[in-house]
This record gives structure tokens, C-alpha cells and sequence, in this order.
């Protein structure tokens, strides 16, 4: 049931273009199963509101969720990799998932965030723009 | 969902039932506002609990073979029939919370968890009472379920009947709990008196169980219902029957419940519900309080007296006689009640004849009436509604809330 979709090189088309902005969703991992069934359903229902509002003005890419369990940390330690489990549960912050957005420049990319549910519920989100890959 | 699930894998799973459910719900809410929601959210939900439910007794290994038999259709072309199902599933659900041999607050208060998805704080919200002991109310509930071995089912043809008037007796209450009691947060007590309104209609909807008597609770509950939004003025205070602005009220809730009416004069048995329904619809189709048919309410009032005595019907009865007769018609069989000794203490009772000297001009008796019903209530509400009703007949209000 689930796709993963995949975000390859951003097509630019003649010079002008939209550039596209990255939303990382931080949160502290924390216990989601504490709101009863009708909070939850309202907070789903913000989420799919915002969701189909920036939708609806073409803004939205795409998105994908990131899984909470499992996760490593890949580094390099004296030429040999080095592969720890993580982030674990008890981190501080993790990366709940990611938006990619159409945005004119990083103030409505700003703006488009800030409407997004995520911050209403302990969350943080950074907003990076994509570099775009020349055509050819 | 619970319903569902209860009946695949039996009401003694109940507690894990519940959990499931639970975590499916948080993972909806982790998934959902990535993905959007599925086109069938409720099966997507039942699936993803029946899963985990699954995975739990596979751990346990004490499932085997019974794996088979709880494959439940789920898909777009099953809609129809899954739809169905939960309606169903749901009124199983209502029959096994409803049953008689559990206490009542423990029958209203599971029927709201299992079957109305409310959580525990809200039904302690909705009740005025501490989340722990609505906590031990369902525990309480659901041992009696187990000691008993009360099966998650439909009654049988010949219990049926005193099996519904309990399901029915339950709703009323809901609906009662929702509606009547002034303090606590206004829309959770609108969510008691909505869940009460559907669990009728389901039970109403139904070839088996949509007797009469459940279309007359049905339109009852509605009428009352669609008064909800008119009970109180703009700040928030209380408001009469006679005050309210009738263009408040739902008329929507209003069709609904004619349409039950109707159906409900379908047999020879004219219940309780059927009266207070009639009662209602008075009420709710009377361009104003005077042009209220008063003659046809007074019989049904009558009636009901008849057949279980209360002081809230004596009272109402009382009201309908001043709108009939007069108020000094009125204030007499109001003097035959004092004597009574329940109603002594009752506030309403002085309120009421508060009321009514108001009505026939005699300020200073409809003010010691007003003071008498202000001893005997610690309500907020009503004690500032009394207050008013003092200095409006020229009284003081000085009276400090204690």
C-alpha cells in the first residue's frame, strides 16, 4: 500500500522556474498513542486540511513519511565504516518526515510552513530550498 | 472499530481490542499526513488493528487454526456489505453494553468507550466526575461481562424486547446526562446528546430492532436535540422555553424526528417514549410558547402521571394546566402538591411557583418562592438564573453564592 516516491533531479525548464524548498519535519519522538480516538481524528483531519490547501495551490510536491523504528548511523572511523543503531526513541529529536514544496522564494516557503499543523503539536520544521540541476 | 473487531476476536479480547485500535489510530496519525488518508479510512483502521491484534496471539502462540476464520472482507466493492457489517457489529455492541445484569453508570459509560469511541477523560468530562473512577465504572463493567459470560450477540427473538427497553433506557439517559445538567463544557455534553441521537437510529434503522417504540424515543431525542443551540442566551446563561429564540432551533433535527414519528405509530403500544415524543413535537412545531398546542401537552402530561408519578412530570403538568386553565388554576394544584414531602426540597417546586405568582402579578410571594428554590440548589447556573428573576420582581439580589 505504500509507494515510495522517489525525487530525482528537478526537471528546470527554460530558465524560468520554481524553485522547491524542502520542509523536514523535527519532532521529539514522543508517545502519539496518548490522544483518544476523536483528538486523534481532528489532528489527522488539520494535517489532510493543510495538506490538500497547499495541494490546491499547487505548492505541493510531494511527501514522504520516515519510518520511527530501526534507523543507523553510518560513519567513517580510521578508513572502516562505522554503523551504530539510531536515533533511538529516547532522542532529543528526530525526523518525522518531509515535504517538498513549490515556493517563489524562501519567505513564501516560510509562510507555507508555518501552516502546517506539525508546529501546533510540539514539532519544528527546517526549511531548506533545493538546489536546482541545470537542464542538458 | 471496536464493535468490529470485539465480534471477530470476541468480547473477552475487549481490553486488547482497545489497545489496537488505539495504536492504529497513532499510526494513522504518523502515516496519514504524509500519504493522505486512504479512500476507506475506517477498513485501512480495522486492518491495521485486526493485524495487531493478530500479531499479539501469534506471539502468545495460542493461536493456531483460528486464524482463518477471522478474515473480514475488506475493498471497494464490499463497501455496501462492510458498511452494513459495522452498523451491525455496532448494534451487537449496544445489546452486550446495555446488559441488564451491569450496573447502569457501567453500561452508559462502556456503551460511550466501546461503541461511541469516547475517550475516558471525556466521558469524566461529560459526567462532571474524576477520570479514576469513570476508569473503575468500566473496569467494574467489564468484569461483569467476563463473571457473566456475556456474549457479544444479538438477544434472542424472546428476549429481545426487555433487551431493547434496556438499550433504550440507556440512550434516554445519555441523552438526559448530555442535555439536562447545566455545568461542564458545553460541547462534550453536545457529543453525549449526537451519540445518544445515533445509537437511536441505528437501533431505529434496523429491520429487527426499529420497533415503534425506538422511532418514538428517536424523534423524542431529536426535537429536544434540536433545541440544543438555543438553551442559552449569549452569555452563556440560561434560557426558559419560553425565552429561547426559536430560530435557533435545528430544523433539520426537527424533520428528522417527524419522519420518526410517524413511523413510530406503526403498533397498538403507546410507551412512555411515544408521550414525552408528542410532548416534544408540541414544542417543537409551535410558532411561540402561547400558541403551544397546551390542551393536547396537558393530556399526554396527564397520562404520563398516570404511569410513573415523578415530581418532574407533576411539575410540567402543573405549567400545562396555568397555559390551560389559567394561572390561578394553576397555582391551585400547586398547593396540592406541597404537601408532598419529596417535593419540599425540591428547587423546581419553588421555582415553578415562583413562576407562576410572577405570572398572576404577585411579585413579593413569587420572590420568597424564588429565594426558597435559591436555598436548596448549588448549581451556578440556576442560582443565577433565580437571581435574576429576584431583581426583575423587584427583589434584592444580594444573596451570595455559598
Amino acid at each position: 500500500m505504500c509507494q515510495i516516491k522517489i525525487y530525482g533531479r528537478r526537471p528546470v525548464t527554460e530558465g524560468k522556474h520554481m524553485p522547491q524548498y524542502i520542509l523536514l519535519l523535527r519532532e521529539a519522538p514522543s508517545d502519539f498513542s496518548n490522544y483518544s480516538p476523536e483528538e486523534t481524528q481532528q489532528i489527522i483531519g488539520e494535517y489532510v486540511a493543510w495538506r490538500s490547501k497547499i495541494q490546491a495551490e499547487g505548492k505541493y510536491v510531494g511527501s514522504n513519511k520516515l519510518k520511527d523504528e530501526g534507523g543507523r548511523h553510518v560513519s567513517m572511523r580510521n578508513g572502516k565504516a562505522r554503523v551504530v543503531d539510531g536515533p533511538y526513541a529516547e532522542a532529543k529529536e528526530v525526523m518525522g518526515g518531509y515535504f517538498v514544496i513549490n515556493a517563489a522564494d524562501y519567505d513564501e516557503a516560510v509562510e507555507t510552513s508555518k501552516g502546517c499543523p506539525h508546529l501546533k503539536y510540539k514539532g519544528w520544521i527546517e526549511v531548506r530550498e533545493i538546489e536546482p540541476v541545470p537542464a542538458g | 472499530m471496536i464493535a468490529t473487531l470485539t465480534r471477530i476476536f470476541g468480547i473477552k479480547r475487549l481490553d486488547q481490542v482497545e489497545d489496537a485500535v488505539q495504536d492504529a489510530m497513532a499510526r494513522a496519525l504518523r502515516l496519514w499526513p504524509y500519504q493522505g488518508a486512504p479512500d476507506n479510512p475506517t477498513a485501512w483502521l480495522i486492518q491495521v488493528a485486526k493485524n495487531r491484534v493478530l500479531d499479539q496471539l501469534r506471539r502468545d502462540s495460542r493461536l493456531t487454526e483460528t486464524t482463518d476464520e477471522v478474515e473480514i472482507p475488506i475493498g471497494g466493492e464490499a463497501d455496501a456489505t462492510f458498511a452494513g457489517e459495522i452498523r451491525d457489529d455496532q448494534l451487537r455492541m449496544i445489546f452486550t453494553c446495555c446488559h441488564p445484569l451491569i450496573p447502569e453508570d457501567g453500561q452508559i459509560a462502556l456503551t460511550l468507550k466501546t461503541v461511541g469511541g469516547f475517550s475516558v477523560s471525556e466521558i469524566a468530562r461529560a459526567f462532571l466526575a474524576r477520570e479514576p473512577s469513570v476508569t473503575k465504572t468500566i473496569t467494574r463493567a467489564k468484569q461483569r461481562l467476563r463473571e457473566f459470560d456475556i456474549k457479544l450477540e444479538m438477544p434472542a427473538p424472546d428476549k429481545l424486547p426487555a433487551r431493547l427497553e434496556s438499550a433504550l433506557k440507556i440512550i434516554y439517559l445519555m441523552f438526559n446526562e448530555g442535555y439536562s445538567a447545566l455545568e461542564g463544557e458545553e460541547l462534550v455534553r453536545t457529543d453525549l446528546c449526537h451519540e445518544a441521537i445515533r445509537l437511536c437510529e441505528l437501533l431505529a434503522g434496523h429491520p429487527v430492532t426499529g420497533a415503534p417504540k425506538v422511532h418514538a424515543l428517536g424523534a423524542l431525542l431529536l426535537f429536544q436535540g434540536a433545541r440544543l443551540a438555543a438553551r442559552c442566551d449569549a452569555a452563556g446563561e440560561l434560557l426558559l422555553l419560553s425565552e429561547q429564540d426559536r430560530s435557533l432551533w435545528d430544523r433539520a433535527m426537527i424533520g428528522r424526528g417527524l419522519r420518526h414519528l410517524r413511523k413510530s405509530a406503526g403498533g397498538d403500544e403507546i410507551s412512555e417514549y411515544h408521550l414525552e415524543a408528542e410532548i416534544a413535537v408540541c414544542h417543537a412545531l409551535a410558532q411561540s410558547f402561547e400558541n403551544t398546542d397546551w390542551p393536547r401537552v396537558l393530556d399526554c402530561y396527564e397520562e404520563l402521571l398516570n404511569r410513573k408519578p415523578s415530581p418532574v412530570v407533576a411539575l410540567n403538568r402543573i405549567v400545562a394546566i396555568a397555559k390551560v386553565d389559567g394561572v390561578e388554576a394553576g397555582l391551585a394544584e400547586l398547593n396540592k402538591l406541597s404537601e408532598n414531602r419529596t417535593l419540599r426540597n425540591y428547587y423546581p417546586f419553588y421555582a415553578a411557583r415562583g413562576e407562576l405568582l410572577r405570572e398572576a402579578g404577585n411579585k413579593s410571594e413569587a420572590i420568597d418562592s424564588y429565594q426558597k428554590a435559591l436555598g436548596l440548589t448549588s448549581s451556578e447556573p440556576v442560582r443565577r438564573f433565580l437571581m435574576k428573576r429576584i431583581t426583575d420582581c423587584g427583589g434584592k439580589g444580594v444573596e451570595s453564592g455559598e
